[in-house]
């Protein structure tokens, strides 16, 4: 209790990873469930961090995975924003319920 | 129980906090604002880790331009006012089931396996993060440098593409 070790900053990084899992299952939206996917990305930065802080501090590889992680993440998020922002325009809707042109 | 503790609990429940409300409130503005401060927690771990480039990354990636990209796309699709439809109730039941045996189960992994870590000093030295990543020695990281920044690139010209205005043909 009196030492902060690298299983306490797990256990936040899981949480923070199955918040993210609850809003991808239960929200409809697509720019919400984008939000989500960026929450999960984020706890995944974190146990990288952790890693390399607490089991391999003569190393540096965590470090440079996550800022890897932070580069796709930002084109992940500038390419899903142009496809939502496409799909609003043809269906005047970003719902994925009504993303169904592909279904049959 | 040492203020580095306490600070540590604090960290973590302002990110819990903060992501829960960011997936489920109802205004999906109010939801954005949320994910920013729960990304501004997640900086401040970092700090906390005494990582301090990464947070300053963190800060101006996520805090700066994807929240901020996310926030100009919902003003330019949703009436950021209006309440979004509540999810049905079988499936918040089976989603939020689902999360908590996942959880469960990662966690419990996570506690049996025992990991040794040998508090060994830790420093990074911004330089040394420099210095790796344009190393073309073995342990060097310019060839991924390279295939990242070819791959921002080439998504920045699909953005492009894909979102750009068609000309109808008739026309």
């Amino acid at each position: 209790m009196n030492e902060i070790n690298i299983t306490d900053i797990l256990l936040v990084s899981t949480a923070l990873f199955f918040v993210g899992v609850y809003g991808f299952f239960t929200r409809r939206n697509m720019i919400t469930m984008l939000m989500s996917v960026e929450l999960i990305l984020n706890s995944v930065n974190i146990n990288f961090v952790a890693f390399n802080k607490y089991l391999f501090p003569q190393n540096l590889d965590g470090i440079f995975f996550t800022i890897f992680i932070i580069t796709i993440a930002a084109a992940e998020a500038a390419v899903a924003i142009a496809i939502i922002i496409n799909m609003y325009r043809s269906h005047h809707s970003v719902d994925v319920e009504d993303a169904t042109d592909l279904k049959y | 129980m040492n203020s580095t503790v306490i600070m540590f609990y604090c960290i973590s429940a302002f990110i819990l906090g903060t992501g829960i409300l960011a997936v489920t409130t109802g205004k999906i503005f109010r939801s954005a604002i949320w994910l920013l401060f729960s990304m501004m927690g997640i900086a401040g771990l970092y700090f906390w880790m005494q990582m301090e480039f990464i947070a300053a990354v963190q800060i101006i990636v996520y805090v700066g331009g994807i929240v901020v990209l996310i926030i100009f796309s919902i003003f330019l699709t949703q009436k950021s006012g209006e309440e979004m439809p509540k999810p049905p109730l079988t499936k918040t039941i089976f989603s939020l089931l689902a999360a908590i045996l996942g959880f469960t189960f990662s966690y419990l992994l996570i506690y049996q396996y025992g990991f040794n870590d040998g508090n060994a000093p830790f420093e990074l030295k911004v330089s040394d993060i420099g210095l790796k990543m344009l190393d073309t020695g073995e342990h060097g990281f310019i060839l991924p440098f390279e295939v990242i920044s070819v791959l921002l690139l080439a998504a920045l010209v699909g953005c492009i593409v894909i979102a750009m205005k068609v000309k109808s043909i008739e026309e």
